[in-house]
């Protein structure tokens, strides 16, 4: 057997050990890879930083503990800035675990800003079933679709709740979204039907499916994708977190993987032109 | 004594982390268990959660404050009693009227959102004047655009033989196509090395200590 055939029979688990030590590394010894910033990412960063001081939005948490790695550092950045423009923020979930990764995200954020208060500053409405269903029937009447907060509080309570009938005060949308009920949902009501911008956050598998969405029409005025994205927007509000220090761990499995890829294919042909 | 039962769960989470990945060797009795663990607390919790996050608030709370103002809510709850018909054979055919309104609302809301946004908003996004663009490159980009979107859709038309000229477009699609797999597996691979990560992050960080937050 010649050194390529040998190479395309390769046991998967040298495979899986590699990409095992190749993502373990790189997280011990940071090499500190640079990290480019994406027009569609920017586009995000953007739209929050343009939105005037005191405008309501509404960030909504479409994904569970399953995908946390990739979207909770969106979650954590957009979370950030938004409170340093001093935007007032209602937190929802289309996805039952929301709620906890909501209250988790800003449990990290929150010690940076010892000003912001609960009801005045942020709030988070818990979780509706229903999923376009309930995105259609906020753009109705938002208070009867969340009457109370996530622990039971009536929303009338909360200053930031005040006059925010539907999504006509509403300075935009962020959908952090794992799949369905997420951002497409989002799109499909608030923008198509409401004029309303929405951008959002996603995990890397829905990208592809997301990305046409980001388009002349502006359905989507801005994607941050994955851990990727994620990395690029902790650059943009200059505040490097888990993503970041992920990237150099994806990088390096990601260049195994082509390497990988290279070999498989060369082994390929090569072994099919001396058959 | 928060302190113990924190470490206490990562010692778990840690123990069950490597019982899963001991499937990348071979199927063996610490995956399974890890499994059945998994699919058993999942069942526990979403039956709990579904009772105490929907059915309380949104049914019985407010049948039970203000029966009189809440009276439509049977309606539903009515409905969700003929789903659970199902699981007696005897009956099951009841459940089908539950079904078949869920089934006729959902494909009337979704038909109108769907022509809107996937249709008539996508269309009108490829409906672009290339050279009306700042910069070459972006030109390039929508005269790509455009000229996958049309080539793509030929492929997709299967009322004519793919042949001559029309064959040729088609092909162009298929390339189209190809390069769309190419970045949805590229995608893909970097949303599966992004859960390694933080499981790694967890077994390096949280686990061991080695690495700082």
């Amino acid at each position: 057997m010649s050194l390529f055939q040998k190479l395309i029979h390769i046991d998967r688990r040298i495979i899986f050990i590699l990409i095992f030590f190749g993502t373990a590394v790189p997280l011990l010894l940071v090499l500190n890879l640079p990290v480019e910033v994406t027009k569609n990412v920017k586009n995000v960063y953007k739209m929050v930083e343009e939105t005037p001081e005191g405008s309501p939005v509404i960030i909504s948490f479409d994904y569970d503990p399953s995908t946390k790695p990739e979207i909770q550092p969106m979650a954590v950045a957009i979370i950030q800035q938004s409170l340093r423009n001093k935007l007032k923020l209602i937190c929802i979930a289309l996805w039952p675990m929301g709620v906890q990764l909501c209250n988790e995200a800003f449990e990290q954020v929150l010690p940076l800003f010892p000003e912001v208060k609960y009801g005045i500053d942020y709030v988070n409405l818990g979780y509706k079933a229903g999923g376009m269903v309930t995105i259609n029937h906020m753009a109705k009447d938002l208070p009867s679709t969340f009457p109370t907060d996530a622990g039971g509080i009536p929303i009338d309570e909360f200053p930031i709740m005040k006059g925010i009938n539907n999504f006509s005060k509403i300075g935009f949308v962020v959908g952090l979204s794992a799949g369905d009920p997420g951002l497409k949902q989002w799109v499909m009501v608030v923008h198509d039907a409401y004029g309303r911008p929405v951008a959002g956050g996603s995990t890397a598998v829905q990208v592809p499916y997301l990305l046409p969405y980001v388009n002349e029409q502006q359905q989507l005025t801005g994607l941050v994708g994955g851990l990727k994205g994620a990395a690029e927007y902790e650059k943009l509000i200059n505040q490097p977190g888990f993503a970041t220090k992920g990237m150099d761990a994806q990088s390096v499995a990601h260049l195994i993987i082509i390497l990988l890829i290279v070999i498989g294919n060369v082994g390929f042909f090569i072994t099919k032109r001396t058959k | 004594m928060a302190l113990i039962m924190e470490r206490i769960g990562i010692w778990v989470g840690a123990i069950l982390t490597f019982a899963i990945f001991s499937f990348l060797y071979r199927d063996n009795p610490f995956y399974k268990i890890a499994e059945q663990i998994f699919i058993g607390i999942s069942a526990g919790y979403w039956f709990i959660y579904t009772i105490y996050n929907i059915l309380i608030p949104n049914l019985f709370t407010p049948l039970l404050t203000n029966f009189s103002a809440n009276l439509l809510l049977l309606l539903p709850a009515l409905l969700g009693i003929l789903m659970l018909c199902r699981l007696i054979p005897r009956i099951d055919w009841v459940s089908r009227y539950s079904i078949a309104l869920v089934v006729g609302t959902t494909a009337g809301l979704f038909f109108k959102r769907y022509l809107q946004s996937d249709v008539i908003n996508q269309m009108n996004a490829t409906m672009i004047n290339p050279f009306s663009a700042p910069d070459l490159a972006a030109t390039i980009g929508q005269l790509i655009l455009i000229i996958g979107t049309v080539t793509g859709i030929i492929y997709f038309f299967f009322s004519k033989k793919h042949e001559g000229v029309f064959g040729g477009t088609a092909r162009v699609g298929i390339f189209f196509l190809m390069i769309s797999f190419g970045a949805a597996f590229g995608y893909t691979v970097m949303a599966r090395i992004s859960l390694l990560i933080g499981r790694l992050d967890f077994l390096l960080g949280d686990w061991l200590g080695i690495i700082k937050p």
